[in-house]
C-alpha cells in the first residue's frame, strides 16, 4: 500500500492493463513521447512502442471513429482526448456511432473501447480548458459515464472499464490529478461499474456528488461534523447508467439530500439524481432536495474573480449543508 | 462525365476484352452477372412493395450494382472487412445475405440480420462477414473502417483488408479528410470506394464537390486514387484488385471514384423530379450498368437467350420466395424495446473470462 495522487493511480492502471493486454492500444493527441500535456503517459511510449501508444493527428472525431473501428475489428483501445471540452467535434461519433452499436446491430456487434478525458475547471483553464461535459454523455444510453473521485477507485474503475464490453467514458478531474491523495493498494484489482458508493456515514444529511464535488463534499463534511451535523456522502462514481438504489437508501435514511456539480446548473447530470429522489423518496424527504451547482453561463471565464465565483467551492456548499440540516 | 460508350467502343477495338485481361473465367462473369441482376430485381421488388403501401422505407442500389459488385469480387470475400453505406445491396449479397434476409429487413422482421428490425432497410451489419453495423449519418463510417484497418495492421500484419464505402455526398463530410490522413499517415490497408452517383439527395456534383474530381485529391494525402467507370464491374474489379494487392502488401491505403449513375429517386420518399429533368434521367437510362454488362457477356459469347432466361428465371423465383417468406415472417415484440442497451452482467462476466 502507497499513497499516490489520482494522476499516479490512473497512469499505473493503464500500465499494468497494457502490460496484461497485448490488444490494448493507447491513442490520442501528444501521448506518445510527450506522454500526454498532463503526463497520464508518461514513458509508454518507451515502454510499448510507437505501435501501441500511437499520436494521432489533431482530430478528435478520428480518435473517437478509429477507437470504434479497431475495438470492433478486436483491439482494446483506450483513446484520450486532450480536454473534455474538445470531444465536442468526436460527439457525432460517441452518441450516434459508439453508443449504438450493440443495440443497433441487435447484439451482433459491440466495442470494448475507452475514452479518457480530462475535466473540471478551477484551474485558470477557461472556457475551453474547464468544462464538465458528463451530463451531455449521461443523457445517452449506450454509453458508460465514469468520474473518479480518489486514487483508489479511479485505478480499479478504469481497470474495469478497459475490461468492459461496451464504451466508457472516462473522466478525470484535471484539478484533482495532482491534488487528491490516497491509499492504493499494489497489484491488480476492480472496481466494479455501475455502482453508487457511500463514501462517508452521516445521520442528518445526504450528499451526493462525484470527482472533485465530492472531493469539496468530503471537506464540508469535516466542518459540519464540528458541530455535531453528520452528512451521508454519496460517491456517484458511474455516472451513467446511475445506480440509483443506493443515493435512494441514503435519503431514505436521512431524509435530506443536497446535489452537487460543477457543470451548469440547468440540466446537469444531478438535475436527474434531484428527479430520481423526487420520484422515488417523495415520502422520506422532511427538506427541499437542493443543489449546489456552476451557474447558467456559458463557459467558466478565465479571470480569478469570475472564474471563483463560477466555482461550487467548500464554503458554498457547507453553507447549503447548514440550510438543509436546518429543516 | 465519361460516356461509357465511349470507353467501352474504345476498350473494345483491337485489345483483348478485358475480362480475359483479367482471367476472370466464365463461371466468374456468370457469377457476377446473377448477382447484379439478383440486385436490381431484388431493388425493384422493393420499390413495388413500397408502392403497394407494403413497406414504408426503399434505399436504392440501382445504378450502382456493378461498382459494388466488380468491388466485392475483387477482395477476399472470405476473410476481408466491409464498412459499407445504405446504398450498398449488391456488395451485401456477394458477402452471403440473402434474397430472404433482404426483404426481412424491408419488412423489418425479428429475425432480419443487420439489426433485428430496429434499423431502416439498408442499414447493414454482419458479422459473421466482417460488415460492421452502420447508421444513417453520412461520412463517419470510413472513421471506423481507418480503425479496422489499423486492428487489421497490428494484428493480421494486413493479411486482412477492409474498404468503405459511401457516395460522393459523404466525401464533403470531415469525417472522410481525417480518415483518409490518417490512412495515409500509417499506410493502413483501407480501400476508399466511392461510390459517386452524381447527387446527394438533390444536390448535384458541382455543388458537392469543388473541381468535381475525387480520385485527384487522393495525391494530397500522399496515396494513390483512381477513377474508373463505375458502369462496368470489370473496369471496378481491376482497380480493386490492384488496391487490394497494395494494401495486402503493406503499401497503404488507395482511393477509388466509381462513377456511376442513380437510376431511382435518393429513398421512396424523395421527388427527383423536382430537381432532375426528364432528359437527364433518359440519358442515365440509356447507360445502365445491367444492360451494359449484359451486352458484354452476349458480345462475348459467354451468355445467351437461353441461359440469360435461365438466370432470370431463377433470380424472379428467388425474389418471390423472398418477398413471400419476409411478408409473412414475425415481426420483433415491444417487450424487446430495452435489450442490448448494454452488455447483461452475464456477457460482462463471459467477456472477462476470455481476457
Amino acid at each position: 500500500m502507497a499513497v499516490k495522487t489520482l494522476i499516479e493511480a490512473i497512469r499505473d492502471g493503464l500500465r499494468e492493463e497494457m502490460e496484461r493486454d497485448e490488444r490494448m492500444i493507447i491513442f490520442g493527441e501528444d501521448v506518445g513521447p510527450r506522454g500526454g500535456v498532463f503526463g497520464v503517459t508518461e514513458g509508454f511510449s518507451k515502454q510499448f512502442g510507437a505501435d501501441r501508444v500511437i499520436d494521432t493527428p489533431l482530430a478528435e472525431a478520428l480518435i473517437a471513429g478509429v477507437a470504434i473501428g479497431a475495438s470492433a475489428a478486436g483491439m482494446h483501445p483506450v483513446a484520450e482526448i486532450q480536454f473534455a471540452d474538445f470531444i465536442m467535434p468526436a460527439f457525432d461519433q460517441i452518441v450516434s456511432e459508439a453508443s449504438r452499436f450493440r443495440y443497433r446491430s441487435n447484439n451482433d456487434w459491440f466495442l470494448p473501447m475507452v475514452i479518457r478525458a480530462p475535466y473540471g475547471g478551477g484551474i485558470h483553464g477557461a472556457l475551453y480548458h474547464s468544462q464538465s461535459v458528463e451530463a451531455l454523455f449521461g443523457h445517452v444510453p449506450g454509453l458508460i459515464v465514469v468520474i473518479p473521485s480518489n486514487p483508489y477507485d479511479a485505478k480499479g474503475l478504469l481497470k474495469a472499464a478497459i475490461r468492459h464490453p461496451d464504451p466508457v467514458l472516462f473522466f478525470e478531474h484535471k484539478g484533482g490529478y495532482r491534488l487528491i491523495k490516497g491509499d492504493v493498494p499494489d497489484g491488480d484489482y476492480i472496481v466494479e461499474l455501475g455502482k453508487c458508493k457511500v463514501s462517508r456515514a452521516g445521520q442528518h444529511l445526504t450528499a451526493v456528488a462525484w470527482g472533485m464535488m465530492h472531493y469539496r463534499c468530503l471537506e464540508a463534511a469535516e466542518i459540519l461534523a464540528q458541530d455535531g451535523i453528520t452528512v451521508e456522502i454519496v460517491d456517484v462514481q458511474t455516472i451513467s447508467p446511475l445506480d440509483r438504489a443506493t443515493i435512494l437508501d441514503s435519503v431514505k435514511k436521512t431524509g435530506k439530500c443536497l446535489v452537487v456539480y460543477e457543470d451548469n446548473r440547468s440540466g446537469g447530470w444531478g438535475a436527474e439524481i434531484a428527479a430520481s429522489v423526487a420520484e422515488a423518496a417523495f415520502e422520506y424527504l422532511d427538506g427541499p432536495i437542493l443543489r449546489v451547482t456552476g451557474p447558467d453561463v456559458p463557459a467558466m471565464p478565465y479571470n480569478h474573480a469570475q472564474e471563483a465565483a463560477f466555482m461550487p467551492n467548500t464554503e458554498k456548499i457547507v453553507a447549503a449543508m447548514r440550510e438543509l440540516a436546518a429543516y | 462525365m465519361v460516356s461509357t460508350a465511349k470507353r467501352h467502343a474504345a476498350k473494345d477495338a483491337p485489345a483483348p476484352p478485358l475480362h480475359e485481361a483479367l482471367g476472370l473465367s466464365a463461371e466468374t462473369l456468370l457469377d457476377m452477372y446473377y448477382y447484379i441482376v439478383l440486385a436490381r430485381k431484388l431493388d425493384e421488388r422493393m420499390w413495388q412493395l413500397n408502392r403497394q403501401g407494403k413497406a414504408a422505407f426503399v434505399i436504392s442500389c440501382q445504378g450502382q450494382e456493378a461498382a459494388q459488385i466488380g468491388t466485392a469480387f475483387g477482395m477476399a470475400r472470405e476473410k476481408d472487412w466491409y464498412v459499407p453505406y445504405y446504398r450498398d445491396l449488391g456488395l451485401m449479397l456477394c458477402l452471403g445475405q440473402t434474397p430472404r434476409q433482404i426483404m426481412l429487413s424491408l419488412f423489418a422482421r425479428a429475425e432480419e440480420p443487420n439489426s433485428g428490425g430496429r434499423q431502416m432497410p439498408g442499414h447493414y451489419g454482419f458479422h459473421k462477414s466482417h460488415v460492421l453495423t452502420t447508421g444513417s449519418p453520412v461520412g463517419t463510417q470510413f472513421l471506423h473502417a481507418v480503425g479496422v484497418g489499423l486492428a487489421n495492421k497490428l494484428m493480421r500484419q494486413n493479411a486482412e483488408i477492409v474498404a468503405a464505402f459511401g457516395g460522393e455526398g459523404a466525401t464533403s463530410e470531415g469525417d472522410w479528410h481525417e480518415a483518409m490522413n490518417f490512412a495515409a499517415i500509417h499506410k493502413l490497408p483501407v480501400l476508399f470506394i466511392i461510390e459517386n452517383n452524381h447527387y446527394a439527395i438533390s444536390v448535384p456534383l458541382e455543388l458537392q464537390v469543388g473541381g468535381q474530381n475525387l480520385a485527384a485529391r487522393a495525391a494530397g494525402y500522399g496515396m494513390p486514387g483512381v477513377a474508373v467507370n463505375g458502369l462496368n464491374p470489370l473496369e471496378c474489379y481491376q482497380a480493386v484488385k490492384a488496391a487490394a494487392d497494395r494494401a495486402r502488401a503493406g503499401d497503404g491505403p488507395t482511393l477509388i471514384e466509381m462513377k456511376c449513375i442513380r437510376l431511382t429517386a435518393h429513398s421512396s420518399d424523395d421527388n427527383d423530379r423536382t430537381y432532375r429533368t426528364k432528359e437527364d434521367k433518359e440519358a442515365d437510362r440509356q447507360r445502365d450498368p445491367v444492360a451494359f454488362f449484359q451486352h458484354y457477356l452476349h458480345e462475348h459469347g459467354i451468355l445467351d437467350e437461353a441461359k440469360d432466361a435461365l438466370v432470370r428465371k431463377r433470380i424472379d423465383e428467388e425474389v418471390e420466395d423472398a418477398t413471400n417468406y419476409a411478408e409473412t415472417a414475425p415481426a420483433p415484440v415491444a417487450e424487446d424495446l430495452m435489450k442490448h442497451v448494454y452488455a447483461t452482467p452475464e456477457e460482462v462476466a463471459e467477456w472477462r473470462s476470455k481476457l
